[in-house]
């Protein structure tokens, strides 16, 4: 067994016996700690898949579309034809590197402080479940094993949100489990149209969409796309978001906004773009004028929220509407702007999500008309939440920039009446971003401390600042080198876009 | 990369370090008892010495890079490497320097060193400030050094994204630092409407970019300048570039951020309001000139935005009594001058004002800001006769106001005249890129824009320094020499700036353009000659109408000339309230509107799908908890059709 498909395994095998060994282990501060130590040998493991002989022949002719770096290929169950297909490519190394990275970080945050509801033990064994989920996700090269993997994430974070959330948790955690799972059914028949259609479920043979008819093409985009789009969320399939985000403990808000609806956004450009290219052509006007209905619904809806967390949920309607447009224009500048952007939006609405966290737990509220003053009693959370929300308006030289800028940019390459409209119109999008950003440090951080804000102490907690470091620096570091995250995603991306035309 | 490009690389990345660096700093938080006795940590001190260095060692830093920069550049240079490759567009990290970049990155350093040191005067607790003032210094002077870094990225940045990155930061910074003051409950609101404004600009900047990058295929800016782009693109994407200038550069109808901008501390407004970054939009217009120059209609543009900008700012600015608030309105109407310069085609004249411009403007709100500091108001009805008791002041205020006004041979009445007369040329003889009608319109607003300047540059002087004091109580006095020395030192070029406008050494850097080459001969930024006469004669009408007024009754405000437009005036024609009404509420209700939207139809739908599946479920499963003799005629009812189906579809086969 080579070093890859070493590491492949370890990826995923490591948090799985690691969820199993957190159950175990009889007392609770000692099961966090476990759980974070596998937490960062997992996150050791997903980096070191960098290395290794990442070239491929380019100029072959009939070389496939999806070139992993490593790739793991074994049978699972002969009698169907299911095959245990992992691979890594510059599409997803960076998707799985966060991964790993925030629930690193969300298992030392509950070191430090497990919230009302549950054991530390239990909840630190649920996210490294769900971490297996999304890195298997991001991992799998066979449609079955994708399904499987998808699947898997639903039921452990249905779990924390009920076990752990706020008041009104249980009523989220269903809405989020019944909306997702009737997304899953349509990535189910999806699944079947195409496995059934070519014969196979090898991502990597199915990628160009070579042996499939427009008729199956077209449904097959269809069925997929509804199925990610729920899970992205793309409007108006987004209204299990804000309700799970709100409700979720911290750790959970953080997962399901940086990596979760990651999900979504992914499995569009891998699979439904990649397996029905004619159909994502066909689609893709459709798609570009959604997303740009949810940057706009998005961002108008936060101008209009009274609550900290559900306008952080919200915006995330409006920053993976960037994201879809990227997708949907189906140029290499679009996909990559949208795989950067899935990036960026992971770690700027992770760090929000914290800070946010942290004001609800010192103050007891979210309402923003009982926070004010912030920067008067807590100047260092109020300097980062001034920085998260900065970052999050997409401010040049930070993360956010690239993704937003570039998905309008993508837009007006594509040219003509309607792609040039819906990028002036996504640009217009950016302006009210930073409306409801601006808005929200107005309330929360500038005047006179409220009742509840004024009896704050300064500092932060130790811990705090070693989760949220990791976040701070990402943000700045992949605004000043984008290449990065696009170093690895240039090829790779060149390749599906080569299938596209 | 030779020494001069190294250089150019620098001169952000210094304050930008020195910036960062400032922001780790506590930020000089009270006692964690909360107390409330405004006792302050004893790191706290240190803290504020250690910004204090760090700041002024960044915009000095600054400064030295410049000077050697103008030194050492002789022809203009360019080097960049690639940052990104995003599908075939290339986003390149590189510097584009040429004389004028040099010229003013200076101005920038230099107005930058002079607030850092002043400002150490200024935001210091004063005996009477109530215990809870805490100025929290550190992230003062660090934010003020991102923004010297930011505009200075502005200043030499070789590519549009890179240019982007450096005027978005630069927004940021200006909005942290206008919401600084924590005692004042507009600034925040203020802030917010700074950056809101700008960023409202900004989408057609960004859009801008986005049509010459995609055309061009890179955006890189002397690949974009040498790029031929169809006719339509072109246009498009300088009028899309003209919105982000008109945010920056406070023009109409974006302009209305600027006055209440002074919200912020009295040395931001001489940094970021007055001198650096209302000029960003101006010089990069100048770094994109030959692109405005092949669109007439663009051109056109901007002389109608320049000329209404530049009437609209000096005539507000007559009706206002808070002294900022003048100078604001002033500066509204001198960036119209600007633009007004570069509609008719001539950036040098345009460069030429922004220099002189950015000495005499510090230089006013640095005198301002002592008088503020010395009576504690902003409202010139609080002051006069502060001439005895603050003569340095005075005197700066003198140089500074003549210097707006165009009085010779203060540096204003030399770049002043450079505008009007490439303006007045452009109108009688058609020389300039855009149409006849731009000249004559540029020509004839900045004449009267001479008369109006001279009106309420000598209302400000009378109401403040000279009459009788208004606030007995007070016991004003000339700054410390904190403050008193960069006022010194910024009178010197705001006084004789001008003058170097004669000088081929000083006046080629502003002429000599990387597009344009060498330029044929040896012709001058100025121009002596007859016309010289004809705004000379308005700035003696508008300041002598102004004194004779003052002059029938010193303690009346002359602005009571203005009769029934004072109000109008002094809200400046009540652009305010058509933002708020055309603008700000239809968005917050549309916001709303989107809320409840969401909430009812498109949440509602899937909310009431859940509630329908659950009533068809609990209606069917109601009707299986039948009792006995129903729920056997249900099953008997049942064969009864199996077994009529069984035989019709048997008796068919």
């Amino acid at each position: 067994m080579r070093l890859g498909e070493f590491l492949l395994v370890a990826v995923l095998a490591l948090p799985a016996l690691g969820a199993l060994a957190v159950a175990a282990t009889p007392r609770d501060r000692a099961a966090r700690a476990v759980g974070t130590a596998v937490a960062a040998l997992t996150l050791v493991a997903a980096a070191l898949l960098f290395l290794g002989d990442r070239t491929w022949v380019t100029h072959a002719a009939d070389a496939p579309a999806v070139r992993p770096w490593h790739r793991l290929d074994l049978p699972w169950v002969p009698g169907l034809d299911l095959r245990l297909h992992l691979g890594v490519d510059g599409i997803s190394w960076p998707l799985v590197v966060l991964t790993a990275l925030l629930t690193l970080l969300c298992c030392g945050y509950t070191m430090w402080k497990v919230p009302d509801g549950g054991s530390g033990r239990a909840l630190v064994a649920l996210l490294l479940v769900v971490e297996v989920g999304i890195l298997g996700t991001f991992l799998a090269l066979d449609l079955v094993l994708f399904f499987v993997f998808f699947e898997v994430v639903l039921l452990p974070m249905y779990a924390i949100i009920a076990g752990w959330g706020g008041a009104d948790r249980r009523r989220a955690a269903v809405k989020f489990a019944l909306y997702t799972l009737f997304g899953s059914v349509l990535l189910l028949v999806g699944v079947f149209v195409v496995v059934s259609a070519a014969g196979t479920a090898d991502i990597v043979a199915l990628t160009g969409g070579t042996g499939l008819s427009r008729g199956t093409q077209l449904a097959a985009f269809t069925l997929l796309a509804l199925a990610f789009a729920v899970k992205s969320p793309l409007w108006p399939l987004h209204s299990w978001l804000p309700d799970a985000h709100t409700q979720a403990p911290t750790v959970g808000s953080v997962v399901l906004a940086g990596v979760l609806l990651k999900m979504g956004t992914y499995g569009l450009i891998r699979i439904a773009v990649g397996v029905a290219p004619e159909g994502a052509r066909w689609a893709a006007p459709v798609l570009g004028v959604l997303a740009v209905t949810a940057i706009l619904v998005g961002s108008l809806v936060c101008l209009a929220q009274r609550e900290l967390k559900r306008l952080i949920a919200y915006s995330s309607v409006g920053h993976m509407g960037f994201v879809l447009l990227g997708v949907a224009t189906l140029t290499t500048t679009g996909i990559q702007a949208a795989l950067i952007g899935n990036v960026a939006h992971g770690v700027i609405t992770g760090l929000l999500f914290f800070i946010a966290g942290a004001v609800r737990d010192r103050t007891h509220t979210g309402s923003l008309d009982e926070l004010s003053g912030l920067r008067e009693t807590a100047p260092r959370l109020a300097g980062l939440l001034g920085f998260a929300a900065v970052a999050s308006l997409g401010l040049p030289g930070l993360a956010g920039f690239w993704g937003e800028a570039f998905a309008v940019v993508a837009a007006v390459e594509v040219g003509g009446a309607l792609w040039t409209t819906l990028g002036v119109l996504a640009a217009v999008g950016g302006a009210l971003t930073a409306a409801y950003l601006l808005r929200l440090l107005r309330r929360v951080t500038h005047g006179r401390p409220s009742a509840a804000v004024g009896r704050l102490t300064p500092g932060l907690a130790g811990v705090e600042l070693v989760a949220w470091a990791p976040l701070v620096l990402l943000a700045l570091a992949v605004g000043l080198a984008p290449t990065l995250v696009l170093g690895v995603a240039e090829a790779p991306v060149e390749a599906l876009v080569e299938v596209l035309r | 990369m030779s020494t001069t490009t190294l250089i150019g690389a620098l001169l952000p990345g210094v304050p930008l370090v020195a910036g960062l660096l400032g922001l780790l700093l506590p930020p000089a938080p009270r006692d964690a008892d909360g107390s409330g006795t405004g006792s302050f940590r004893p790191g706290g001190a240190r803290a504020r010495q250690m910004a204090i260095a760090l700041g002024v060692a960044g915009a000095a830093g600054a400064l030295a890079l410049a000077v050697a920069l103008l030194v050492t550049l002789d022809r203009p240079a360019e080097a960049s490497a690639t940052w990104v490759d995003l599908g075939g567009l290339t986003v390149s990290l590189g510097v584009r320097l040429d004389s004028a970049a040099a010229l003013v990155a200076v101005a920038v350093a230099a107005v930058a060193l002079a607030v850092q040191v002043y400002s150490i005067g200024y935001l210091r607790r004063g005996p009477h400030d109530d215990v809870d003032t805490d100025h929290r210094y550190p992230p003062y002077a660090a934010q003020i050094s991102l923004f010297t870094a930011a505009m200075l990225l502005v200043v030499v940045a070789g590519d549009l994204i890179l240019l982007l990155v450096g005027w978005e930061v630069m927004g940021i910074c200006s909005y942290l630092l206008i919401a600084h003051d924590r005692r004042l409950p507009e600034a925040p609101a203020a802030a917010m409407k700074a950056f809101l404004v700008t960023r409202v600009g900004d989408v057609g900047f960004l859009l801008g970019i986005a049509l010459l990058g995609v055309s061009a295929g890179t955006f890189r800016i002397a690949d974009v300048l040498a790029h031929d782009h169809a006719a339509g693109t072109l246009t498009a994407a300088c009028l899309l570039l003209l919105a982000g200038v008109a945010g920056k550069s406070a023009q109409f109808p974006l302009h209305t951020w600027l006055p209440d901008a002074m919200a912020g501390p009295t040395p931001i407004s001489a940094l970021i309001h007055a001198a650096t970054m209302v000029a960003a939009g101006v010089y990069a217009v100048t770094r994109l000139y030959p692109l405005f120059e092949a669109t007439p209609v663009a051109l056109a543009v901007l002389g109608v935005m320049a000329s209404v900008t530049l009437l609209l700012g000096a005539f507000a600015a007559t009706a206002q009594d808070d002294l900022k608030r003048v100078l604001a309105w002033s500066t509204v109407s001198q960036i119209g001058y600007m633009t007004g310069a570069l509609a008719v085609g001539s950036p040098p004249a345009a460069l030429f004002h922004l220099l002189t411009h950015a000495a005499f403007k510090a230089l006013l709100f640095l005198a301002a800001g002592a008088v503020i500091h010395a009576v504690g108001t902003t409202l010139m009805s609080r002051m006069g006769g502060l001439r005895r008791s603050m003569p340095v002041t005075f005197w700066c205020t003198v140089i500074g106001l003549g210097a707006l006004a165009g009085l010779p041979p203060l540096s204003g009445f030399w770049s002043k005249d450079g505008v009007l007369t490439v303006a007045q040329e452009a109108a009688l003889h058609g020389t300039g890129p855009a149409p006849t009608w731009v000249g004559w319109l540029v020509w004839l607003a900045g004449l009267v824009g001479v008369a109006v300047t001279a009106w309420y540059a000598t209302r400000l002087l009378l109401r403040t320094f000279l009459g009788a004091a208004r606030l007995p109580l007070a016991h004003p006095h000339d700054p410390p020499a904190v403050m008193r020395w960069p006022l010194l030192l910024l009178a010197v070029p705001a006084a004789l700036l001008g003058l170097a406008g004669f000088n081929w050494a000083f006046a080629r850097r502003l002429l000599l353009t990387p597009t344009a080459g060498e330029p044929a001969g040896e012709h001058l930024l100025i121009h002596v000659g007859p016309e010289l006469l004809l705004p000379l004669a308005l700035l003696a009408v508008g300041a002598g109408l102004a004194w004779l007024r003052w002059r029938r009754d010193p303690a009346a405000d002359p602005a009571s000339a203005l009769g029934p437009l004072r109000p109008v005036l002094a809200a400046a024609f009540r652009l305010d309230d058509v933002q708020r009404a055309l603008v700000v509420r239809p968005t917050k209700a549309l916001a709303r509107a989107a809320r409840t939207a969401d909430k009812v139809v498109v949440d509602g739908a899937v909310e009431g799908s859940g509630r329908a599946a659950l009533g068809l479920g609990g209606g069917l499963a109601s009707l299986h908890r039948a009792a006995l003799p129903r729920a056997a005629a249900g099953v008997l009812a049942g064969a009864l059709l199996i077994g009529l189906a069984a035989v019709l579809i048997g008796g068919a086969a």
